[in-house]
């Protein structure tokens, strides 16, 4: 070791603030890209040029993080397994109202199926379309046992905070939810695509993992509203050890996708059930922009 | 907390015998049908829902008297126990994990929780828009609720009992005929003290209450040992 009789360079604020500053433009595996457009190609390669010129979201979250951001109504946005380890818990609260939310009881109910795929309803517990899971190469999700939790996690892994190597999907959700403006009490069930469950006739719930690298999930949002993700283990993850991949967040504006779902051209003809919830966000979108 | 009227004459046995499990009787009240129930059931003591007349659903949610934000986990509760069927020893846990009561007898074996409640605006897609008017679940959840300074944040998956919901291999799920009959009970012990707000089911477009609702009957039992 030389000794020296430099300061050190961040002993002032002269070097503090030059140091920070050679900081900027480095890039991490897992960050979001602002503006949207300066994605890696490894991310947005396979979009089609219309998405690429209305991109909004451009993001990879990595295992054990979470992410939130408000997009408006026509948004599609497509999550992306793409190393093949991820579980993302999804909650939805519509923009403006927080109160309302994704409810995942009358999403596995009144389309009458437990586990969600492509051209499932996402709906709001005011009985409205919040979203549809357009696309799903995946087919390995789970409504029905949520996220874990910190005493969970620390008696798994000895730890789940949010600040250690094994958070809690409970504690990002929860703190997703406080940057709202949200608490604790507004932290919903919560649904989780790319790691599956499956019920046996007995009503036992066995944990089936996920579909391998490169399964995505598009979601078309019918409401303007906050998707809230948070990247974490499954509770019936049999994995001794805290184990999961990045998640690769992208969103484009669609409108037109609005219009051909509700043709019945984008998951096929809807159900009455999905029929209902589309013409009840419509309704109330009718109502509150009359001018 | 309570306005319930008595609705129905009592059963011949006396409320002890009636009771799943022994113990002092404490409260003894009959819901209404279509109406709300709520009651803070103390540490040890003993709830038994009495289905007075077969297949009425109970639409019941649990929070910690002590810290409403600590509230029961449909999802939790499936996970730890890895059966999405609530019946004898099934711990009912809140989303912290935490046990807030379990289930001490059953006469009935199967008791629904990924069905969530009724509302008025979920009733326009199961039934059609000719349905929102009806009373629902989830009134009786908000306005009971506000009794104990809960609100519409503070309701998630809930509790059924009483009612029927098979998944099927492909995933197709639904309320479908019940297995209770007139009389049948199934009695939970509080791990903690828990407030217990309860939805007598007024939905009349599903089998989930015969399409007919019905009275139900609330007694608290204190273990003698506990006196």
């Amino acid at each position: 070791m030389t000794l020296t009789t430099e300061a050190p360079a961040t002993a002032t604020t002269a070097g503090a603030r030059a140091h920070a500053r050679e900081q900027h433009g480095s890039a991490a595996d897992t960050m979001r890209h602002i503006p949207a457009t300066s994605a890696p190609e490894r991310l947005t390669a396979d979009l089609p040029d219309s998405a690429k010129e209305h991109l909004s979201w451009a993001e990879s979250v990595a295992f054990g993080r979470y992410t939130a951001l408000t997009l408006a109504r026509g948004s599609r946005i497509r999550l992306s397994d793409t190393e093949g380890d991820a579980c993302v818990h999804v909650l939805l609260y519509r923009t403006g109202a927080l109160h309302e939310r994704l409810n995942v009881a009358d999403t596995v109910k009144v389309p009458w199926q437990a586990y969600p795929t492509a051209g499932h309803p996402l709906l709001s517990d005011a009985g409205r379309l919040m979203a549809t899971i357009v696309a799903d190469t995946s087919a390995s999700h789970d409504a029905l046992t949520g996220a874990t939790t910190l005493v969970g996690n620390t008696t798994r892994y000895g730890a789940g905070t949010a600040h250690s190597s094994s958070p809690a999907g409970r504690e990002l959700l929860t703190l997703g939810a406080l940057k709202q403006g949200l608490g604790v009490r507004d932290v919903a069930p919560s649904m989780s695509l790319f790691k599956g469950i499956r019920v046996d006739p007995d009503g036992g719930i066995r944990f089936t993992g996920g579909a391998g690298p490169g399964a995505a999930v598009d979601i078309l949002l019918q409401m303007d509203a906050v998707l809230l993700l948070a990247n974490t283990a499954h509770p019936l993850d049999p994995r001794p050890a805290f184990t999961g991949t990045a998640v690769d967040v992208l969103a484009w504006h669609a409108p037109e996708d609005l219009d051909l779902l509700a043709a019945g051209h984008l998951v096929g003809p809807l159900t009455p059930e999905h029929r209902q919830a589309l013409n009840n966000t419509d309704h109330d979108l009718t109502a509150r922009n009359a001018r | 907390m309570n306005i319930a009227t008595e609705t129905r004459a009592p059963v011949n046995a006396t409320v002890s015998q009636t009771a799943l499990v022994a113990g002092s009787v404490i409260l003894d009240e009959y819901v209404e049908a279509r109406g709300p129930w709520s009651a803070v059931i103390a540490a040890g003591d003993v709830l038994t829902i009495v289905d007075l007349e077969g297949n009425q659903a109970v639409d019941c949610l649990l929070y910690a008297a002590e810290d409403t934000s600590v509230r029961y986990s449909a999802a939790v509760t499936i996970a730890a126990q890895r059966s999405i069927v609530l019946t004898t020893g099934s711990v009912l846990r809140s989303d912290t994990g935490a046990p807030l009561m379990t289930v001490m007898a059953d006469e009935v074996g199967v008791h629904d929780t990924i069905g969530g409640a009724c509302s008025q605006e979920s009733n326009t897609l199961r039934y059609g828009q000719h349905t929102r008017e009806q009373h629902a679940c989830v009134e009786n959840f908000l306005i009971e609720g506000s009794r104990w300074g809960l609100d519409k944040r503070d309701l998630v998956s809930n509790i059924n009992w009483f009612m029927n919901v098979p998944v099927d291999p492909d995933g197709a799920l639904g309320i479908v005929d019940g297995l209770s009959a007139p009389g049948k009970r199934v009695a939970l012990r509080a791990d903690i003290d828990t407030l217990v707000l309860v939805s007598n089911c007024p939905q009349i477009n599903n089998p989930c209450n015969g399409f007919n609702p019905t009275p139900v009957r609330m007694i608290v039992t204190r273990p003698e040992a506990a006196l």
